[in-house]
């Protein structure tokens, strides 16, 4: 059963640092630079990396991800296929842990046995559903059986009675939506952050990742002086539908997230 | 662990099909669910507003205030009851079983929808929510959202897929008149599954202000119910009519099923007595052989879309794939998760109902009985005239008219080549 996310946030912990965790849609913007990108992700910072599961209505996104996962849709990108790219990542890269994010109904299709079994066999660390609260979290019960960490969303509007049954079921980390809205908006306030995130914290020793609204290195910063690690979505994705060729995308991959991977290391160390 | 081992469609519908049902009016269960269909599947941001209708909204539903108000409105407001009229010629026409309608189009606004629009408003306007939004695919449910909106004072903004608008132009500007704001929304294919993620986008956004009045019976819970109590009142309604006109039940119902609120209203009522049948008509486009269609129950499998568990039309990859049908109240991909569970149940039958019937039907109506039926509810209309050819002529065939035509006589002179 692997450990890659808790080993990962322990490492994290006893270095000091923050972890980053870049969000991508998988298949975006060429089915054949994905798993590169992924590789470049890690050479440039990532700690863990999200790989969006695209699909047709995914209602809590905005238009740049929505965009992106019209275009993988267009291609024919489906489960299978990645999780023959979480495969392939894993026969050069067996430590950093990678999570799918996105939503239920694929996975509906694909039958819920042979996605814990397929997940678990291709190297998934984790699953976060979007459209699976925790009152539906038996849905995917087989996960956690292979091993497959199910991530859950706190948000802003999350009452301290859903926090302990979200706290009582979570694996690997907590994934905090800053603000209510949808991905790719820009309303982040850090301050309410913060005391979200500290309260969050206050109940146990999960760690704690804060996306949405997290679109520069000024903003992983400010988000980073109280969670854990930040998750930038929106912001890459948009970055690399401008790449029109796997070279460029490779290249706008690492040029947005070592910056931000420096200046995350740089605010820590002050 | 009850979906784990649902592995394939094919088990899952088997698994659950004709389970025993000792009452239909248990359902949904505390979590929403119609045995295995329905439930909450939302993003966690918008679980505790959901929450807090759920509990609202089960208190006002057994609160005498609240019921006396809504019923009030539904007499005033609305000009309830809707008589049930017999089609004699068209039955006569036929040569079979006779032919009865509810006449939902006789509504305020013309169609069954303002019965869950009034319900819900009342609903927002007690919980101190001013900010209405909606999503519409006719146009019907946006006006009849608009028209409440004006009645009571709220603000309104509906999304309209921007294919939808282009074809429902004149309910568009009904809209406008009534003080909505109409929001065009060009996301995936355009039409009303995007109307609705845009709506869901607003709630996310605007959550701590804004009531997201849902036009069906789809949509996490308590949505499938709240809807489906609002519009039970045709059944109610119905059912006292026939004991009343005719000293007995309808041998069989018939309804047009989009997301299936019609249906259920006059279903609803009716379910506990076995000896009436039940057949939704869904809309089978250009045929189900085609792949152009809409015929989420006859055609579609079982997924979750936009809150629920229930029958969905998506391609291998779980994508929701696009729909077709002349009509675009009928035009959508998933259906209610109750119908889901009525039809796994066996106790009604889904069947589909192409475009050129739904047309056929549209005339033969307007011709026999000087009615001009909404394109959705001529889906029901040419079910209760199949229904009608295989049944004697002393059963009882009770059709629910869901909406008038008036706003589909655009679509019809275009189809036919007539330029008004
Ligand atoms: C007249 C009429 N009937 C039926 C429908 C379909 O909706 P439902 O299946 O929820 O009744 C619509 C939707 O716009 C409608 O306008």
């Amino acid at each position: 059963m692997s450990q890659r996310i808790e080993q990962r946030f322990a490492d994290l912990g006893q270095a000091g640092r923050k972890g980053l965790i870049p969000f991508i849609s998988a298949g975006d913007p060429l089915p054949e630079a994905t798993v590169a990108i992924m590789h470049t992700l890690v050479a440039a910072g990532a700690d863990l990396i999200e790989l969006g599961v695209p699909y047709s209505d995914p209602v809590a996104d905005g238009p740049t991800i929505q965009h992106s996962s019209e275009r993988a849709i267009a291609r024919g990108v489906g489960i299978a296929q990645i999780l023959g790219w979480v495969s392939e990542f894993r026969l050069t890269d067996a430590t950093t842990p990678v999570v799918l994010m996105g939503y239920l109904n694929p996975i509906e299709i694909y039958g819920h046995a042979r996605f814990a079994d397929d997940a678990s066999a291709a190297g998934v660390d984790g699953v976060l559903i979007v459209d699976v609260p925790v009152e539906e979290a038996e849905t995917v019960a087989l996960l956690r059986e292979k091993g497959v960490r199910e991530i859950f969303l706190v948000a802003p509007t999350t009452t301290d009675r859903r926090l302990a049954a979200i706290r009582a079921r979570a694996e690997g980390f907590i994934y905090y939506v800053s603000f209510a809205g949808i991905t790719g908006a820009s309303q982040l306030d850090p301050l309410a952050v913060r005391a979200r995130v500290e309260h969050i914290k206050q109940g146990g020793s999960i760690p704690v990742a804060v996306g949405f609204g997290v679109r520069d290195a000024a903003s992983a910063v400010q988000v980073a002086e109280s969670a854990d690690a930040v998750v930038i979505g929106s912001a890459l994705v948009a970055t690399l539908a401008a790449a029109t060729s796997r070279d460029a995308a490779l290249a706008a991959a690492h040029a947005f997230l070592a910056p931000i991977r420096a200046a995350l290391d740089q605010a820590v160390r002050r | 662990m009850r979906y784990a081992s649902a592995n394939t469609n094919e088990q899952a519908t088997n698994m659950s099909n004709r389970i025993p049902v000792s009452d239909f009016h248990a359902y949904p269960d505390a979590h929403g669910r119609f045995a295995d269909y329905g439930g909450i599947f939302m993003p966690e941001t918008l679980m505790p507003p959901l929450e807090e209708l759920a509990a609202a909204y089960l208190a006002m539903r057994e609160d005498p205030a609240f019921i006396a108000e809504f019923e009030r409105d539904l007499k005033h407001y609305v000009g309830r009851p809707s008589p049930i009229y017999h089609a004699e010629r068209l039955s006569a026409k036929i040569g079979g079983a006779q032919i009865l309608l509810k006449r939902e189009d006789l509504n305020h606004t013309g169609a069954h929808k303002i019965n869950n629009t009034i319900g819900q408003a009342l609903v927002a306007r007690r919980m101190g929510k001013r900010r209405i939004i909606a999503e519409t695919g006719a146009g019907q449910h946006g006006v009849a959202t608009a028209t409440v909106c004006a009645r009571f004072g709220l603000d309104c903004i509906v999304y309209m897929g921007a294919v939808d608008i282009e074809r429902q132009k004149i309910n568009v500007y009904r809209m406008k008149l009534l003080g909505a704001k109409v929001v065009p929304v060009v996301s995936g294919s355009k039409t009303l599954k995007d109307a609705l993620n845009e709506a869901m986008r607003d709630w996310v956004t605007n959550v701590a202000d804004t009531f997201y009045i849902i036009g069906t019976v789809a949509g996490p819970h308590p949505y499938p119910m709240m809807v489906r109590d609002f519009n039970a009142v045709v059944g109610r309604e119905a059912r006292a009519q026939m004991l009343e006109q005719y000293g007995r039940l309808p041998d069989v119902l018939t309804a047009c099923v989009g997301g299936g609120s019609n249906a259920i209203g006059l279903f609803h009522a009716f379910l506990n007595d076995r000896e009436v049948a039940m057949v939704g008509a869904e809309a089978a486009g250009e045929g189900i052989a085609s792949g152009r269609h809409a015929a989420s129950l006859s055609a579609g499998r079982r997924g979750v879309l936009h809150g629920n568990r229930t029958y969905v039309i998506c391609d291998d990859n779980g994508q929701i794939t696009e729909t077709h049908s002349i009509s675009a109240g009928l035009d959508y991909p998933g259906v209610g998760p109750e119908h889901a569970f009525l039809k796994d149940s066996g106790r009604a039958r889904y069947v589909g109902i192409t475009d050129d019937e739904a047309l056929a039907a549209f005339h033969e109506l307007a011709r026999t009985e000087g009615i001009l039926a909404a394109l959705e509810s001529s889906h029901a209309v040419a079910q209760a005239m199949k229904l009608a050819r295989e049944l004697p002529k002393d059963q009882l065939i009770l059709c629910n008219l869901s909406g008038r035509g008036d706003k589909d006589v655009h679509t019809i002179a275009a189809r036919e080549g007539i330029e008004l």
